[in-house]
C-alpha cells in the first residue's frame, strides 16, 4: 500500500470518527420561540409544563438527557389537554396531542432547540467530516488507476474487513437482528404484538421447510471463513446497523447531522433538511466515491464501467436531485425510476391524492408509475433480463454495486441459502401485493377492514418490517457480515417480480463457453446473489436464474473466458437445454 | 458390481459422477490427498486470498453421500490384479470388480543438488500449497524455476503477497516451446511489466543450503551467479504419478499404457487423466495430455464403458486456455510454436501489447487449422465448427465476429484484424458478421 493510500485511509477514518463525534456535540435549549410546534394550544401547554419542570431555558449537553426531559414535558402536556374540555369550534383531534404527535414534536424540537458548533457553522463541519472522508476515499482509490488493468482480488480473504464471518458469528447477528426487530416492532405498533408473532411464525415455517422437510442434506454447514475473525467487518457492520436504527426509528438523536446538511438542502430544494435528505445526500456521495473505486478496479472492463456510470447517474439525477428540484417547483416529490412494489408507498392514499391534485405532471407521474409496473418491467426484462433495473438503474442495487462491492464474495452459495431465498423473496412479494390491495381497497371504499385485515396496520407493519428493517438495517448493515445483496436476494419484491419474468420469458442468459471451464470457482465466489455459477459453467449449461442481476462480475473474474452475458430470442424457450461440456451424447452411444 | 476409482481429481470424479448417472452400481473413490474433490487449477487463488479452500470445491460436502459415491481418504499401496483387490495404507483390503486408475501427476525433479532442502517445493498437491503458505511469512524473495504454466502461477502467487520473484526460464522466451514467438514475447514483456526478475535462457545449477537445512539461495548454471532467496519453486513440468506401479504386471511407459478404449493390459482396469498414456494417439495429439479437459473427457468415456457401452476415447478438437497474470489465453485447433511448411498464418497484435490474434490455415487447401488468442475471448463452439468443417480461411475471416466472446461493450477489433489480414496476404475479404447471439445460434445449427 503506497503512502498516499495510507494517508487516505487515515483521513476516511478521521472523517467518520468526527462525524460520529458530532452527535455528542449538540446543545439543546428549550426557549419560547424554539419549540417548532404549530398548534397554539399545544405550544402553550408544552411551554407551561416546561416552565413547571424547569426545562425552559435550560441548556442540555446531551441529546439523551434533553429528549428524556422533553418527552416528560410533552406527555405531561398531553395528559393535561386530554383532561381539559375541548374549546368550542375546535376539533378534538386538533386540540389533543395524539401519540404520533409526541414523536413528531420530539423530532422537531431536536432540530429547533439545537445549538452548538454544527448549528453555528454547518459547512465547516460538513467539510471536516464528509468532505474529509471523500478526500481520503479518493486518495485511497485513485492510485488504483495506475495499476496494470486486471482482476484485483489479491488478499481479499486475508482482510479483516472482507473475509466475512464464521457460522456462529453470522448466526449471532442474524438472530440478534430478528429478535431485535420483532421486539421493537411491538413498541412500534403501539403494543400490538401479533404482527411480530405472525412474522415469527412465517419465518419459522420457512426454516422448517428448508431445514426439516424432505430429503436430508445433512452436512456441516460451510463455514464462511478460515480461522481468523473479521473484526473490521464486524465493527463496520455494527456501525452501519446502528446508523440505520437511528435514521429510521430515532432520528431525534441525529439532529446535528441533519443540521450539517441543512444549507445543502436549502440550496437545492429551498426546504430545510430532513433525515431523509441527510440519507439521500450521504447515499449519493458514497455512491459517487465508491463508483470511482469500482471504475478504477474494473477499468479493463467496459461493461463494468458503463454500468457503474449508469447506476451512479440514476442515483444522483433521478433519486437525489430531481425530486428535490421538483419540490422546489412545488411539484410532487417523485423518483421516476422507483417502481412499485419496491416503491411500496406508490399506491398509498396520500401519494395518490398528491399526484392527482398536482395537475398534468402529477397525472403523468401516476400513469408513468403504473406503466412501469405493467409494461416497462415485463417488456424491458424480456429484452435484457432484470439487469436493466437491478444493476443499471436501481438505487439499492447501485449502493450494493459500489459501497457493497468489496463484500460481494460473502454471499452464501449453499443450496440451503437458495431454498431460503425462494421462500422469503416470494413471501415479501405476496405481502407487498396483499398490503397494496388492502390500501387501495381502503382508498376506494373508505373502510380500513378487508376480510380479517386492517389495512392501516398492515401498511405500517410493512413499512417497518420490510421497508426499514429488511431493506435498510439488514440490506445495508449486513454488507460486511453476509454480503452486499441481502435485501435484493432475499427480500426485494420488485426483484422477485423481475426475476419471474427473467426466468420464464426473457432473451437474457449467461452463456457458457463450450468446455473451457476449469471449475475454479471464481464466478461463484464473486457472485453477489449467491448463485453457484460454477455448477452451470462446468456442465456447459447457460445460466438462467431468476435472481441473476446481470452485474457481469462472474464473466469479468473468470480466468478462462467462459462466461458471457447475452440476449437472444432464437432459443428463448430452450435456453438451458444444451449441456456443452458433455462430451459423449447418450443418443450416440445408445444407452441401455 | 463394485467400481473402485483411485484418484479424486477431475478425471476420477467425472468418471464417478457420470457412472452414477448411468448406473446404480456401487462406486468408491479413494484418494490420499484430500477427502473431497477440489479444483487443482484453482489452488493459486487460495494462496492469493481470492478464495477459501471451501470455495474451490465444486460440490458441497453433502453431495457425495446423497449421490451414493463412497469416499475413502487413504493411500493405495498395492494392487493384486489377479484377485482384484487393493491394499490400502490404513483401511486394509478392498476388492473391486472394475478399477479406474486416475492417479494424476507429480512434479518433475531433475536431481538438482539441494532439491530436498526445506523451502523447496513444486506446486501440484494441496500439501505443496501448505508448504508455500508455511514459508511465506517474512519471505523476501522466491526463485521460481521452469517457464511453464505452473511456474508463472507460482510467480504470480508470491507477487500477490509482495514477495519479490526471480523467474528462471530455460527457453529464450517464456514458454516459446509451446507459444509462437510473438505471443511468447508479449508474455515475457508482460511478466517484466509486473516487475518480476525474469531470466531467460538460464538453468538452475544448484540450490544452496543456508546451513540449517533450509534454502539460502540458488546458483545459475550458466553464469554461476548466486541469487539469495528463502524459497525455491520447482516447476519443470509434471509426469504421471505411478512410481509405485512400475514394478508390477501393469504395463507402463511414462504413464499407464492404455488403448483407444482406455483399457490397460489388466482385465477390468482402466487408466484416465494425467496418468494415462495412449499407445496410439490421434494424429497431431500427444500420448499424454496432462490437462483438465482431457481428464474430464476420459472420465466421461470410461464411465460409459463401465455402464455397458464400450466407448472409444475421442479427444475431439484440441482446445486449451490459461491466464498469464492479466492476459488471458485461448487456443483452438492445432497451433504449434513452429508450424510446418504447409501451414500459413496471420498474426495481429493490439496496440496495447496485451491482445493478439493468430489464425493458421492450410496453404494448399485453404481451410482454417487453428486459432491462438491473447486478451480476446473466442467462442469455443464456433471455432470448433469452423475447424471441424474445414472452413476456408477467408470465410472464417469474413465472419470473425461470430466467434467473439468478449463481454458486452468491449472494443471489437475484427475490422482491424481483417484489414491487416487482407494487407498481409493480399486478400479481399470483407468483414460482414455482427456479434449477435441469434446469428451465432443459427450458424451453429446450420449444416
Ligand atoms: C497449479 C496447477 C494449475 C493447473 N492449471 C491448469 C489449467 O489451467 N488448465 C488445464 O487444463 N489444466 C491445468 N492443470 C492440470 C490439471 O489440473 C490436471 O491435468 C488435472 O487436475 C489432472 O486431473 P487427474 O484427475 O488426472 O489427476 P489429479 O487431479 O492429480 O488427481 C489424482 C489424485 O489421485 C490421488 N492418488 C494418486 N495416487 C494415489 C494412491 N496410490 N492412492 C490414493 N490416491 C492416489 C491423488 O491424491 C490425487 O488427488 C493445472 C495443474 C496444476 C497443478
Ligand atoms: S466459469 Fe470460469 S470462473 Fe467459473 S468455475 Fe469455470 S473457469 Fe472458474
Amino acid at each position: 500500500m503506497i503512502i498516499l493510500q495510507k494517508i487516505g485511509l487515515g483521513l476516511v477514518v478521521t472523517g467518520i470518527v468526527l462525524f460520529t463525534y458530532l452527535l455528542t456535540q449538540g446543545r439543546y435549549t428549550v426557549t419560547e420561540d424554539a419549540l417548532g410546534v404549530a398548534s397554539s394550544f399545544h405550544q402553550e401547554s408544552i411551554l407551561d409544563k416546561a416552565r413547571e419542570a424547569g426545562v425552559l431555558n435550560h441548556t442540555y449537553h446531551s441529546s439523551a438527557a434533553f429528549l428524556s426531559d422533553y418527552k416528560g414535558v410533552i406527555t405531561a402536556a398531553q395528559a393535561d389537554l386530554a383532561s381539559s374540555p375541548v374549546p368550542d369550534g375546535i376539533a378534538e383531534w386538533d386540540y389533543k396531542i395524539g401519540d404520533w404527535k409526541v414523536k413528531e414534536y420530539l423530532q422537531s424540537a431536536s432540530r429547533s432547540c439545537l445549538s452548538g458548533p454544527v448549528k453555528e457553522n454547518p459547512l465547516k463541519w460538513l467539510l471536516l467530516t464528509i468532505g474529509l472522508a471523500i478526500l481520503g476515499g479518493l486518495l485511497y482509490i485513485l492510485p488504483a488507476f495506475s495499476k496494470i488493468p486486471g482482476i484485483k482480488h489479491d488478499g481479499i480473504y486475508h482482510s479483516s474487513m472482507k473475509r466475512g464471518l464464521k457460522l456462529p458469528q453470522r448466526s449471532f447477528f442474524l438472530l440478534a437482528t430478528v429478535i431485535g426487530v420483532l421486539w421493537y416492532g411491538i413498541t412500534y405498533m403501539s403494543g400490538q404484538w401479533f404482527h411480530s408473532l405472525h412474522t415469527l411464525l412465517i419465518g419459522a415455517l420457512v426454516v422448517y421447510l428448508v431445514y426439516f422437510r424432505g430429503e436430508k442434506t445433512a452436512a456441516a454447514p460451510r463455514s464462511a471463513s478460515p480461522s481468523a475473525v473479521a473484526w473490521l467487518g464486524i465493527v463496520t457492520g455494527t456501525y452501519l446497523i446502528g446508523f440505520y436504527i437511528l435514521l429510521y426509528w430515532f432520528p431525534q438523536y441525529i439532529s446535528p447531522w441533519i443540521e450539517m446538511v441543512d444549507p445543502v438542502s436549502r440550496s437545492i430544494s429551498g426546504n430545510p433538511a430532513s433525515q431523509w435528505f441527510l440519507y439521500g445526500f450521504l447515499y449519493t456521495i458514497i455512491m459517487l466515491v465508491m463508483g470511482v473505486r469500482m471504475i478504477a478496479k474494473y477499468r479493463h472492463n467496459r461493461y463494468q464501467i458503463i454500468r457503474t456510470l449508469s447506476v451512479v447517474f440514476f442515483q444522483t439525477a433521478f433519486a437525489f436531485l430531481l425530486p428535490e428540484i421538483l419540490a422546489r417547483l412545488n411539484q410532487p416529490y417523485y423518483d421516476f425510476k422507483n417502481i412499485w412494489p419496491l416503491n411500496y408507498t406508490f399506491f398509498f392514499d396520500w401519494n395518490l391524492s398528491t399526484l392527482m391534485s398536482s395537475g398534468g405532471l402529477g397525472i403523468f407521474m401516476l400513469v408513468w408509475g403504473i406503466a412501469l409496473v405493467l409494461i416497462g418491467v415485463p417488456v424491458i426484462t424480456y429484452f435484457y433480463g432484470k439487469r436493466w433495473y437491478c444493476s443499471w438503474v436501481c438505487g439499492c442495487g447501485g449502493l450494493a454495486e459500489t459501497l457493497g462491492d468489496p463484500y460481494r464474495q460473502l454471499s452464501d452459495k449453499s443450496l440451503k441459502a437458495w431454498k431460503i431465498e425462494r421462500y422469503t423473496i416470494h413471501a415479501v412479494l405476496v405481502f407487498a401485493v396483499v398490503m397494496t390491495i388492502g390500501v387501495l381497497y381502503t382508498y376506494f371504499s373508505g373502510s380500513s377492514r378487508l376480510l380479517f385485515l386492517d389495512s392501516n396496520n398492515l401498511r405500517t407493519w410493512y413499512g417497518f418490517l420490510i421497508g426499514s428493517a429488511f431493506a435498510g438495517v439488514v440490506g445495508t448493515g449486513f454488507y460486511p457480515l453476509m454480503g452486499n445483496r441481502m435485501w435484493c436476494r432475499f427480500g426485494c419484491p420488485l426483484a422477485a417480480y423481475l426475476g419471474l419474468v427473467q426466468k420464464f420469458k426473457s432473451r437474457f442468459r449467461i452463456t457458457v463457453n463450450g468446455g473451457q471451464c476449469i471449475s475454479c470457482g471464481n464466478c461463484s465466489t464473486y457472485c453477489e446473489m449467491g448463485i453457484d455459477v460454477r455448477h452451470y459453467a462446468q456442465r456447459g449449461q447457460d445460466v438462467v436464474r431468476s435472481s441473476c442481476v446481470g452485474c457481469g462480475v462472474c464473466a469479468a473474474v473468470c480466468p478462462r473466458g467462459v462466461l458471457r452475458l447475452e440476449n437472444g430470442s432464437v432459443d428463448i424457450d430452450t435456453r438451458t437445454e444444451p449441456l456443452r461440456t458433455i462430451h459423449i451424447r447418450s443418443d450416440e452411444v445408445g444407452i441401455l | 458390481m463394485h467400481t473402485v476409482i483411485i484418484g479424486n481429481g477431475v478425471s476420477g470424479i467425472t468418471a464417478a459422477r457420470t457412472l452414477r448417472k448411468l448406473s446404480d452400481q456401487r462406486i468408491t473413490v479413494i484418494s490420499y490427498e484430500t477427502e473431497h474433490f477440489f479444483s487443482r487449477t484453482a489452488l493459486m487463488y487460495v494462496y492469493m486470498g481470492h478464495m477459501r479452500f471451501e470455495d474451490i470445491k465444486p460440490y458441497e460436502d453433502w453431495f457425495w453421500e446423497k449421490n451414493k459415491i463412497d469416499l475413502i481418504k487413504d493411500r493405495v499401496t498395492s494392487i493384486d490384479f489377479e484377485s482384484k483387490s487393493l491394499r490400502l495404507d490404513a483401511t486394509g483390503e478392498l476388492s473391486y470388480d472394475s478399477l479406474i486408475l486416475a492417479l494424476g501427476s507429480k512434479g518433475n525433479r531433475f536431481g538438482w543438488p539441494g532439491q530436498d532442502l526445506q523451502g523447496v517445493s513444486g506446486l501440484y498437491h494441496v500439501q505443496d500449497l501448505e508448504r508455500m503458505e508455511q514459508h511465506s511469512p517474512g519471505l523476501e524473495r522466491a526463485v521460481v524455476v521452469g517457464g511453464g504454466l505452473i511456474g508463472i502461477e507460482m510467480a504470480e502467487m508470491f507477487a500477490s503477497r509482495d514477495i519479490d520473484v526471480t523467474f528462471l526460464v530455460r527457453e529464450t522466451n517464456y514458454w516459446n516451446n509451446v507459444l509462437p514467438e510473438e505471443e511468447s514475447q508479449m508474455i515475457s514483456d508482460h511478466i517484466r511489466e509486473h516487475h518480476f526478475d525474469l531470466r531467460l535462457g538460464v538453468n538452475l545449477g544448484e540450490i544452496i543450503d543456508n546451513g540449517q537445512g533450509q534454502v539460502g539461495g540458488v546458483v545459475i548454471k550458466e553464469s554461476g551467479e548466486k541469487i539469495p532467496c528463502g524459497f525455491v519453486g520447482l516447476t519443470p513440468g509434471v509426469s504421471p504419478n505411478i512410481g509405485w506401479l512400475k514394478e508390477g504386471p501393469l504395463e507402463t511407459n511414462r504413464g499407464i499404457l492404455v488403448n483407444a478404449h482406455l483399457e490397460t493390459n489388466q482385465p477390468d482396469v482402466y487408466a484416465i487423466g494425467d496418468c494415462a498414456e495412449i499407445t496410439e494417439p490421434r494424429p497431431g495429439r500427444r500420448p499424454i495430455e496432462a490437462v483438465w479437459y482431457t481428464g474430464r473427457m476420459m472420465g466421461e468415456t470410461v464411465a460409459h464403458t463401465l455402464a455397458g457401452n464400450r466407448t472409444a476415447y475421442d479427444p475431439g478438437i484440441w482446445f486449451n486456455s490459461a491466464k498469464f497474470l492479466d492476459i488471458e489465453y485461448q487456443v483452438y485447433g492445432d497451433v504449434p510454436a513452429r508450424p510446418g511448411e504447409e501451414i500459413g498464418q496471420y498474426f495481429w497484435k493490439g496496440p496495447d501489447g496485451r491482445k493478439s490474434f493468430r489464425i493458421l490455415f492450410h496453404k494448399e487447401h485453404g481451410h482454417v487449422t487453428g486459432f491462438n488468442l491473447l486478451g480476446i475471448r473466442f467462442r469455443h463452439e464456433v471455432c470448433e465448427k469452423w475447424l471441424r468443417d474445414q472452413t476456408p480461411v477467408d470465410q472464417v475471416m469474413s465472419n470473425l465476429a461470430l466467434a467473439n466472446f468478449d463481454p458486452e461493450f468491449y472494443r471489437m477489433h475484427e475490422e482491424e484484424i481483417v484489414a491487416g489480414y487482407n494487407a498481409a496476404l493480399g486478400r479481399q475479404v470483407r468483414h460482414r458478421a455482427k456479434r449477435n447471439l441469434n446469428h451465432v445460434l443459427k450458424f451453429l445449427k446450420s449444416k
